[in-house]
């Protein structure tokens, strides 16, 4: 590809990127403190339907996005309830998340099905910046949403590695009757980062209906909220890992689209397949190398009883 | 002032395994009365027409059994995987590849006895689903890797392979335009009850669920497996090749829910399709988790399932959008595992200061 064309095609990667990056620095989060949610999909899709609804009734996008992060809010408090609070199998109650918020998106967007978006975010060009040759196109020439993804996913890193706050989320996931032990608080930190999870993924969600597509329909997010789980395992449990990834599967999907557009004789069946079978190579070459769940919290999907402490 | 404390059950009282499913689905029911009515709809009516439309009639009754079929073998299917605590949720594109071997079969050799096809349609469609099922179990057997994910992404792939076959080689020419296989011969049609569109694989899924009783409670192999899926380090420490075993389950598993898709397509639609299933494997793994892995059970389930797919269908007319029966399901599941949680513990209040 000549560089012409390869300017337009990162910027596209990155865009592809953004809905998967937001969700998946969630569950980093959420699955760091021990609590694995498999309902990523239906809580972005939650917020991909409140987001789009609540700007069509208000006309201005930012509602959109606050109702959106309410919406995936909520939803992740129904599991951290379960999970948590009553230390249900978090396996099932994830899909049971996933298979309600495809219930609940699709009864609420019914009537929006296909409607334009009324605000749509649109690219924001940093002045200077967008000016260096090759990088700035690529990089700031995008919608603000993006460049807000990139700042959460550096500032839960710092909080994750660099403050005593990310210890404490850590300590829960690692060794909650440790944890405990030291008077840190093991349900109150699970559900706070399974809920901080639920609301990235409703930011995930909208940036979809409201920036990426942009518009309403049923089953708008179309397994993205799967990848963004299976990203977290690629990204090792480490938000800036999950940068990378998610731009690298953002670059797979926009690659699908590209080719199509230029009419290569490839059935777009098969293009579709690739970012799938892309997150299953990553998952073996990323397990197979490192052995068993390296990485992963030692608690993660454990339900703390602390009278079996 | 009272203290409340969550005090682990010693031993499960019988009645609560009965009574905590049967109190979810009350719950669920409850719970999209009051979505219904929040959302400005007449609920009474909704839930008439739902009943209506699942049992209302002998017609609307052979239909519910004919969506329960497909559920009962989609739940048979991942409960023996669950079983062994490996969370195959990729019923679906199991049974999508299931659905295109049969098919494959069906239109190659039309002309062949139904005698002979269609034993060699549900052998096809039973190698596909095991290998679908396969990798992901060999992929967890020996590298750890997590089957969640990999079962789930197969779906995918699965339904894009069918597409890429209706909308391409596959496509009849008759069909103008319509992504569709070619109609299959009467041979490759599964037998039917009178005249309505229940079908053998009610009969292939009650002789698997009985295959299932026994083997789980009467066999070395079930005794391995139900072991294995209590604490696999026990399993292995016991002697048991937990290796082989994870392969085979996902085999057998993935294999039942290709057969679900051979019988879909031989029993129901009579050809390759797109959207051949409105996502038996997903709501297979809440009939599983509901009728607490009991093959059994898992029939009756799907029977109750089969009339909530049914009954949705018939409330669209109503306008009301068909997600309502997703919300519903959703909604069992979270009433389940809230039960679940009076199973194991008591809420004991202690005097205290």
């Amino acid at each position: 590809m000549e560089l012409s064309a390869l300017v337009p095609f990162l910027a596209a990667a990155i865009v592809a990127g953004t809905p998967i990056l937001f969700a998946a620095v969630g569950e980093v989060m959420a699955e760091r403190s021990g609590i694995l949610n498999l309902g990523v999909e239906g809580m972005m899709l939650v917020g991909a339907v409140m987001g789009f609804m609540i700007t069509i009734v208000t006309g201005n996008h930012w509602t959109g996005i606050i109702a959106a992060m309410a919406g995936g809010g909520l939803m992740a408090l129904i599991h951290a309830f379960i999970t948590v609070t009553l230390k249900g199998n978090q396996v099932v109650s994830g899909l049971a998340l996933t298979i309600f918020g495809t219930g609940v998106s699709g009864f609420l967007g019914k009537s929006y099905q296909g409607m334009p978006t009324a605000d749509p975010f649109t690219p924001c060009v940093v002045p200077l910046l967008s000016d260096i040759p090759v990088l700035g196109p690529i990089l700031f020439k995008q919608d603000v949403l993006v460049y807000i993804s990139i700042i959460l996913a550096l500032g839960f890193w710092f909080l994750l590695y660099r403050t005593s706050w990310g210890l404490t989320i850590r300590s829960a996931g690692e060794n909650p009757a440790a944890a405990d032990a030291v008077g840190i608080s093991v349900s109150r930190v699970r559900y706070l980062c399974t809920i901080i999870g639920g609301i990235m993924a409703g930011l995930g969600g909208a940036y979809l209906s409201l920036a990426y597509v942009p518009s309403w329909q049923e089953n708008l997010t179309a397994g993205r909220g799967w990848i963004a789980v299976a990203l977290v395992i690629f990204a090792l449990w480490n938000p800036l890992r999950a940068i990378a990834g998610a731009y690298l599967f953002g670059g797979v999907e926009a690659l699908a689209f590209r080719l199509q557009t230029a009419g290569i004789q490839i059935s777009s069946f098969f293009l579709s397949m690739l970012p799938y079978l892309l997150t299953i190579l990553v998952l073996v070459l990323v397990t197979v190398r490192l052995r068993q769940e390296a990485g992963a919290p030692l608690a993660l999907g454990v339900p703390y009883d602390r009278e079996e402490r | 002032m009272y203290k409340v404390r969550m005090v682990r059950r010693e031993h499960n009282s019988m009645w609560v395994e009965v009574i905590v499913p049967i109190m979810s689905i009350i719950l669920a029911v409850a719970f999209g009365w009051l979505f219904l009515s929040w959302s400005g709809h007449d609920a009474a009516a909704t839930y008439m027409r739902m009943l209506n439309g699942a049992i209302g009639s002998k017609y609307n009754l052979s239909e519910t059994v004919v969506k329960a079929i497909p559920l009962m073998l989609a739940g048979l299917a991942v409960s023996l995987a669950f079983r062994m605590k490996l969370w195959n949720i990729g019923g679906e594109g199991q049974l999508y590849m299931g659905a295109f071997a049969a098919s494959g079969i069906a239109l190659a050799c039309g002309d062949m006895s139904a005698w002979l096809l269609l034993p060699l349609m549900l052998l096809a469609g039973f190698a596909a689903g095991a290998i679908w099922g396969g990798i992901p179990g060999v992929l967890r057997a020996y590298w750890q890797v997590n089957e969640t994910i990999t079962t789930l992404m197969l779906n995918y792939v699965a339904i894009f392979w069918v597409s890429y076959l209706v909308f391409g080689p596959w496509k009849d020419p008759a069909s103008m335009g319509f992504p569709l296989s070619a109609r299959f011969s009467l041979n490759a049609y599964l037998p039917v009850l009178g005249t309505t569109r229940v079908h053998l694989g009610l009969i292939i899924a009650i002789i698997i669920a009985v295959l299932f009783y026994i083997i789980l409670n009467y066999t070395r192999w079930g005794y391995e497996i139900r072991v294995s899926g209590e604490s696999q380090e026990a399993a292995r420490y016991a002697g048991i090749n937990v290796t082989r075993n994870i392969i085979l389950v996902m085999l057998i598993s993935g294999g039942i829910a290709g057969v679900t898709g051979m019988i879909e397509v031989s029993g129901i639609t009579h050809r390759l399709q797109q959207g051949i299933s409105p996502g038996y494997g997903y709501t297979g793994i809440i009939v599983a988790w509901l009728a607490r892995l009991n093959p059994f059970a898992i029939i009756l389930v799907a029977f109750l399932f089969g009339a909530l797919l049914v009954g949705g269908f018939g409330i669209q007319t109503m306008g009301i959008s068909y997600s309502i029966v997703l919300i519903l399901q959703g909604a069992v599941l979270f009433f389940l595992l809230a039960g679940e949680f009076f199973r194991k513990y008591r809420i004991v209040l202690t005097k205290g200061d």
